[in-house]
């Protein structure tokens, strides 16, 4: 039997301390904790930069550092720093070590970093050993050179490895959601379908429960099945919310493909045991040969400024669309009349918030707004160029004239300077498997004592 | 005129960067039933603005739940992506008519 402490769905979120406590009189075998995702955006992925403050971060993984050191077990992280790159966990690395010396705690921790080069890939391309996804980009040789970061999504090898190493804290790179929380019941001989479906139920913490904000959950594996709960003392696991779970974030209710196997939770049975637990059985783990991991990478994709003018003149936001369209046509004009750049080489978009910015041309609602965003969007290969298109737009943002309307408006700029540089931008360019040998293989482990 | 969104509860979130999954969760037997034969592949393609055939539906009648995915409509993160999560192409699903003959009570 294996008990796994999942304190939140993601470390930088929070979690309720008395749930933390709760959890940790439970006596848990281990404490793991999901880094990150990509659902962000590619930014992390492209720069290497965590999407969450770094204050919160440390914060929530001092008080988790403390939790591990009364329950004397080891701290799992998989996907550190958001992307899991080797930067993510060089910088959960620093964050564990301040915190070890303020704490004067001598631990052993397992670094294991799973980027890759784009040489790796390539060889692997040569081999015939990368497969596409459905759906994917095109993945050339120019595409994956061109990626800042690719990393490869690890399975539950490596944190085997680590945790036999006698690791007091693993941080990972990226790893499957559930690979921290199913490697420990695996190495243990608990029931592999019940070991994956327990991770993957358990990857959000409450989420599974009727208090999703509590964070903290708990899960038993044993030869069977396995038995969830929340720790939060008026939280509740029903069979209904954990069954749901299996619908969130995923293409698949019925299964989950994994490095190594896959998850199959049709004829699984979910049944409301006492307290607000439930016991899950008949969940089938098929293992795959060969052994596959996903591979993520972000190639740059130019960069971007940003103005936004706000429209409160009636006459105006009742004819938005019309005024963007001849706006945006004389904005081309001028940069083709008085610039030297390439019209190919930039984007100017207007969309218009209150009227279609969320859905564009799928939206079908159309009803009189108050008043109405112009979010002007520059899109250019580099950000010199993008916010010098940005300032030759400002101008007419705003004061741009309706036809007829002999008077010149002017609208509303929230801020100075109105030009807003989002710096480098990213493409999510690989959704692709590689082939490996061996599960270690893009896997590199590095332990440290503090 | 009745919507879905009056009688279910509907959702949409990435699963990945470049999938889009909505699920509906439909709270009652008899919605279920309905929305089950109502919502097909097609209406959420053509609402969505895709190939009718790039759409998978799952029906989970333990949960109440109808579920489809589908390639998004946008790659995540794309400058032309207007939503990074995916998370409001749900109310264009929300908002479909229900037939008018449909006799069902408030979730």
């Amino acid at each position: 039997m294996t008990r796994v402490l999942v304190p939140g769905g993601v470390l930088g979120l929070g979690f309720d301390t008395r749930a933390l406590q709760h959890g940790i009189a439970a006596r848990p075998d281990i404490i793991a904790i999901d880094g990150g995702s990509t659902d962000s955006g590619p930014n992390a992925l492209g720069t290497g930069v965590s999407k969450y403050s770094r204050a919160v971060t440390r914060s929530e993984w001092a008080e988790l550092m403390a939790a591990r050191s009364r329950a004397g077990v080891p701290l799992i992280i998989g996907s550190a720093g958001t992307a899991g790159t080797d930067a993510g966990v060089d910088w959960m690395l620093d964050i564990t070590r301040e915190i070890a010396r303020e704490r004067n705690e001598h631990l052993r921790i397992a670094a294991i970093y799973s980027q890759v080069t784009p040489e790796t890939v390539l060889a692997a391309l040569d081999d015939g050993r990368i497969t596409p996804l459905d759906p994917a980009p095109s993945c050339t040789p120019e595409i994956i050179r061109s990626c800042t970061h690719i990393v490869a999504v690890q399975g539950t090898e490596p944190f085997m490895a680590a945790l036999e190493s006698g690791a007091d804290i693993i941080i990972a790179g990226r790893a499957t959601d559930t690979a921290t929380i199913a490697a420990l019941p695996l190495m243990r001989g608990n029931n592999p379908g019940a070991c994956w479906h327990g991770a993957k139920i358990g990857e959000c913490g409450a989420l599974c429960s009727t208090e999703p904000l509590s964070g903290c959950i708990l899960i038993e594996f044993d030869a069977d099945g396995f038995t969830v709960w929340p720790t939060a003392p008026t939280a509740r696991c029903t069979a209904q919310s954990v069954h749901a779970h299996m619908l969130y974030e995923n293409a698949d209710p019925h299964r989950l493909h994994e490095p190594g196997g896959t998850l199959d939770v049709t004829n699984a049975a979910y049944n409301d045991i006492a307290d607000g637990a439930v016991r899950v059985t008949n969940s089938r783990w098929i293992p795959t040969d060969p052994y596959r991991v996903k591979l993520e990478g972000a190639a740059p994709a130019g960069a971007r400024t940003l103005i936004l003018a706000l429209i409160r003149d009636r006459h105006y936001v009742r004819n938005a669309e019309t005024w963007k369209d001849h706006l945006l046509a004389h904005l081309h004009a001028t940069i083709r009349d008085r610039t030297t750049f390439d019209p190919a080489s930039y984007t100017i978009e207007i969309r218009l918030i209150g009227i279609n910015a969320t859905l564009g041309n799928l939206e079908n609602c159309h009803s009189e707004p108050t008043e109405v965003g112009a979010l002007c969007i520059v899109n250019a290969p580099t950000q010199p160029i993008a916010t010098e298109i940005a300032k030759l737009c400002n101008p007419f943002l705003l004061h741009f004239p309706l036809q007829g309307c002999t008077e010149m408006p002017s609208f509303a700029f929230p801020f100075s300077p109105a030009e807003l540089d989002c710096g480098p931008q990213y493409a999510f360019s690989l959704n692709h498997l590689m082939t490996l040998s061996d599960p270690m293989d893009t896997s590199r482990m590095v332990l440290v004592e503090t | 005129m009745r919507v879905i969104g009056d009688i279910a509860t509907v959702r949409s979130k990435n699963a990945g960067p470049f999938v889009l999954t909505i699920d509906v969760f439909c709270h009652k037997a008899a919605t279920y039933t309905l929305l089950r034969h109502f919502l097909t592949t097609g209406t959420v393609a053509t609402t969505l603005g895709c190939d009718g055939n790039a759409v998978t539906k799952f029906t989970l009648p333990d949960l109440h739940v109808i579920k489809f995915s589908l390639p998004r409509p946008i790659i995540q993160g794309c400058p032309a992506d207007r939503d990074m999560h995916g998370a409001q192409f749900s109310n264009l699903i929300a908002e479909l008519a229900l037939p008018e003959d449909a006799n069902l009570p408030a979730q």
